[in-house]
C-alpha cells in the first residue's frame, strides 16, 4: 500500500474517469501536495461541485461537500468563515469554476479570502459528451461548436489576476513534478490561490479534434507550454503561441478574515464583548 | 419583569436570530428584507459570529449551507427574486439535511414586481419552488413580537430536524414597527444541533436512527465523511440504484411526518355558536380579527383558523375545524395559494370561499366583515 493510499477512499476504486483521462495525474499532485504540507486531514475540508472534476471527493478521504453546479467557492466561503481553522480546497473543472461558478470566482478571488481554488482545465465538458467550455480555444471543435468555436477563449489565470487574486500559478498533467509544487505553494499561500493545471479528455476533446490518442494531447502540453523563464527570453509575438507555466503571480495583502476579525472587533463566544 | 422595545419587523428577525444562537450570514441586499442583514453586519462580530455579502443570492445561500457544514447556525434573509435564485441551494439543503434558516420578506410579484409593496405569494414557492421533492418547514408570523419569537422558532426546528426553515413575512410586516416585549432571553428554549454521532469508525452520515433524522458532526471534527446532492446511500456516497433512490427520496420526504405535532403551530380557539371562519396568516391576521370583532359585536360568531406553520400544511388542524362550521373564508394577498390546500384538507365539509387581494393596499377588515355578512 502507498503512502498516499490513506488519503483514499478505497472502497470507491475504481474510479469513473474514462481510459486516459488526466485527472488522475491532477489529483495525485494534489494529495502529494497536501501530504507535503502534513496537513491534517480532519482539517481539510475538499469542495467540489459538478462534472468530472467534482467527481473527485468520492474517492478522497477528507470531509467534503459536493455543492450543486458553480458554486463551490460560494459554499467554501461559509465553510471558512465559520471557521477559519480548516484548510479548505476547492477543485473545479473549467465550466464549473469559468462558466456556471464564473461570478463567483471573480468575487472570491477580490475578496483575498483564504482558499485554494483548483481549475482543471480541460477545454470541454466531459460529463455531459463534450460540449464547449469559456476555455474552448477558437476554432476547436465540441458537440455544440460543430463548426467550431466561435467564442473568445478564457484566460482563467487573467480573470483572477484582474479580480484581485494574490496568488496565481499554472501548472500541466505532463509535468507533474513542477505541477505539485506549485499546488503546494498555492495551498501555502495566505489570501485566495489559484492554480490551474492544464488537463486532458481524450473521450471528448482530443476525439473532435485530431487527437485522438491519449498520449497525443499529454504530448501536445509539452510543446505548447513554456515556463515564465522560457518566455522572458522569447519576443511577444512568439510567446502568443504558447502558454506560460509557474507561478504567474504572487504578493501579500492582507488575508479575508483577518481583516474581518481586526476591523470588526470580533469575539469568539465566551471571549470579551 | 416586562422590557417593552419599539422594534421594526426586520429588526425582530435579526435580534431573534441572534437570541437564537446564529453565527453566521450571507446576504444580497433587496428591498424590503435589507436590514436584517445591516444589523446582523454590525452585531453578529460581537456575538462571536460573520457576516459577509455575497455577489448574488445563489452564493449567499450557498455560503450559509457551507457554514452549516462547518457547525454553524446559519441563515440569510432576502425577498421574492432573490428567494427564486436561491431555490435550487434550498433543495440541496433538504437534501444533504442541513439546517438553515431563510428569511423572505415577500413583496409584490411576480418577476421584480413591487419592492416596497407587500403580497403574500411565495407560498408555494417555499415548499415548490425547486427541483423534485424535498422537504420545507415554512413559519408566516403575524407580528412584529410573533416576528421575534418564531424566527428563533425557526432556528430551533432547522436544528432538531436538520431541514431548511423559512420565515415568511411580507413588506407590510417586515417595516412595520411597533412595540413588543422582549423576553428574557436565558428562559427561551435554544436548540442545538445533535451531537451524539456514533464515534468516526461506525459512523455512516445519513445511517439513521429511530429518530429518522441524521447527526452530521461539524466538519473539521473527527467525523470525515462525504456530503452530496446527489442521491446518496447511508455512508453519504451516490449511488443511483433503485433501491438507494427510492430509500432517499423517501426517507428525507416523510421524516418530518412523526413530529407534525411539534412542527405545527396553528392558532384555533373555537367558538361557541360560529358556523363560519375565516382563514388568514401573516400581516393579515389582525384585519381578520378586527372583522371578527366587528361581526361578533353585531351578534355573529366567526373563528379564526390561522396558521403560523404553513409548511407544512396543517391540515389535520383545518378538517378538525371544518367538522364545526360550514363556511372558510379564506383570505390572502395572493391570487389563492392556500386555498386549493384548504379545500383539499377539508374534503368537502365545509364550503371554502376565497377571498384574494393583490393591488398591494393590505386587506382592510372592513371588506372581510362584508365578506363574512355576505356569507352569514
Amino acid at each position: 500500500m502507498s503512502k498516499l493510499d490513506s488519503y483514499l477512499r478505497l472502497d470507491q476504486m475504481p474510479h469513473f474517469t474514462c481510459p486516459g483521462c488526466t485527472h488522475g495525474a491532477a489529483w495525485k499532485s494534489m494529495i502529494k501536495a497536501i501530504d507535503d504540507l502534513n496537513f491534517d486531514k480532519n482539517k481539510t475540508v475538499m469542495v467540489c461541485a459538478i462534472g468530472c472534476a467534482g467527481r473527485l471527493p468520492v474517492y478522497l478521504d477528507f470531509p467534503s461537500i459536493r455543492t450543486p453546479h458553480g458554486r463551490a467557492l460560494s459554499y467554501a466561503t461559509g465553510v471558512k468563515l465559520a471557521n477559519p481553522e480548516l484548510n479548505v480546497i476547492v477543485f473545479m473543472g473549467d465550466g464549473d469554476a469559468a462558466a456556471i461558478g464564473g461570478n463567483h470566482l471573480i468575487h472570491t478571488a477580490r475578496r483575498n479570502l483564504d482558499i485554494t481554488a483548483i481549475v482543471a482545465t480541460n477545454e470541454i465538458y466531459g460529463m455531459t459528451g463534450g460540449q464547449y467550455a469559456p476555455t474552448t480555444g477558437e476554432g476547436r471543435f465540441a458537440s455544440t461548436a460543430p463548426y467550431g468555436m466561435i467564442e473568445n477563449q478564457m484566460d482563467v489565470c487573467k480573470l483572477v489576476e484582474g479580480a484581485g487574486a494574490t496568488f496565481i500559478a499554472r501548472g500541466d498533467v505532463y509535468h507533474v513534478k513542477e505541477l505539485k509544487d506549485l499546488i503546494k505553494q498555492g495551498i501555502s499561500h495566505k489570501g485566495f490561490s489559484l492554480v490551474e493545471i492544464l488537463t486532458t479528455c481524450p473521450t471528448h476533446f482530443g476525439r473532435r479534434n485530431n487527437m485522438k490518442k491519449p498520449s497525443e494531447l499529454v504530448e501536445n502540453l509539452k510543446d505548447l507550454t513554456i515556463t515564465k523563464k522560457q518566455a522572458e527570453k522569447l519576443t511577444e509575438e512568439k510567446i502568443n503561441n504558447k502558454i506560460i507555466r509557474g507561478i504567474l503571480l504572487q504578493k501579500q495583502k492582507p488575508e479575508y478574515v483577518e481583516t474581518y476579525d481586526r476591523l470588526t472587533g470580533f469575539q469568539e463566544e465566551g471571549g470579551e464583548k | 419583569m416586562k422590557d417593552f422595545v419599539l422594534m421594526q419587523g426586520n429588526q425582530a428577525v435579526a435580534e431573534g436570530s441572534l437570541a437564537a444562537g446564529v453565527k453566521f450570514c450571507a446576504g444580497y441586499p433587496i428591498t424590503p428584507s435589507t436590514e436584517v442583514i445591516e444589523i446582523l453586519a454590525e452585531k453578529l462580530p460581537h456575538h462571536g459570529g460573520r457576516f459577509i455579502q455575497m455577489e448574488d443570492e445563489l452564493a449567499s445561500i450557498a455560503a450559509v449551507i457551507g457554514a452549516s457544514a462547518a457547525g454553524k447556525k446559519a441563515m440569510t434573509a432576502t425577498s421574492g427574486p432573490g428567494f427564486s435564485l436561491m431555490q435550487e441551494n434550498i433543495g440541496y439543503a433538504a437534501m444533504v439535511e442541513l439546517p438553515v434558516v431563510i428569511y423572505n420578506a415577500q413583496r409584490v410579484g411576480p418577476s421584480t414586481g413591487g419592492a416596497t409593496k407587500p403580497h403574500q405569494a411565495d407560498i408555494m414557492q417555499a415548499k415548490w419552488g425547486s427541483h423534485g421533492d424535498s422537504p420545507r418547514i415554512a413559519l408566516i408570523p403575524g407580528s412584529v413580537e410573533e416576528a421575534y419569537y418564531f424566527t428563533i422558532e425557526a432556528f430551533n426546528l432547522a436544528e432538531k430536524y436538520m431541514v431548511p426553515v423559512i420565515i415568511l413575512m411580507d413588506e407590510l410586516l417586515a417595516h412595520m414597527r411597533e412595540s413588543i416585549n422582549l423576553p428574557d432571553t436565558s428562559k427561551i428554549e435554544i436548540v442545538e444541533r445533535r451531537k451524539d454521532a456514533l464515534p468516526p469508525c461506525d459512523y455512516q452520515p445519513y445511517k439513521i436512527d429511530e429518530t429518522d433524522i441524521p447527526i452530521l458532526p461539524p466538519f473539521g471534527g473527527e467525523h470525515r465523511y462525504n456530503i452530496s446532492g446527489m442521491i446518496h446511500g447511508e455512508d453519504g456516497i451516490p449511488d443511483l440504484s433503485p433501491d438507494t433512490i427510492d430509500a432517499c427520496v423517501r426517507r428525507i420526504n416523510t421524516k418530518l411526518e412523526k413530529y407534525y405535532n411539534d412542527i405545527i403551530i396553528f392558532d384555533y380557539e373555537p367558538k361557541n355558536g360560529a358556523d363560519l371562519a375565516i382563514f388568514a396568516f401573516g400581516s393579515t391576521t389582525r384585519p381578520a380579527k378586527g372583522a371578527i370583532n366587528k361581526a361578533i359585536s353585531n351578534g355573529v360568531e366567526v373563528d379564526l383558523l390561522r396558521p403560523i406553520t404553513i409548511w407544512p400544511f396543517p391540515e389535520k388542524e383545518l378538517k378538525k375545524a371544518a367538522e364545526k362550521v360550514d363556511k372558510i373564508i379564506v383570505a390572502e394577498m395572493n391570487m389563492g395559494q392556500t386555498v386549493g390546500l384548504v379545500k383539499q384538507a377539508v374534503e368537502g365539509r365545509a364550503e371554502v370561499i376565497q377571498f384574494n387581494k393583490v393591488d398591494s393596499n393590505h386587506i382592510s377588515s372592513e371588506e372581510l366583515y362584508k365578506t363574512i355578512m355576505e356569507n352569514n
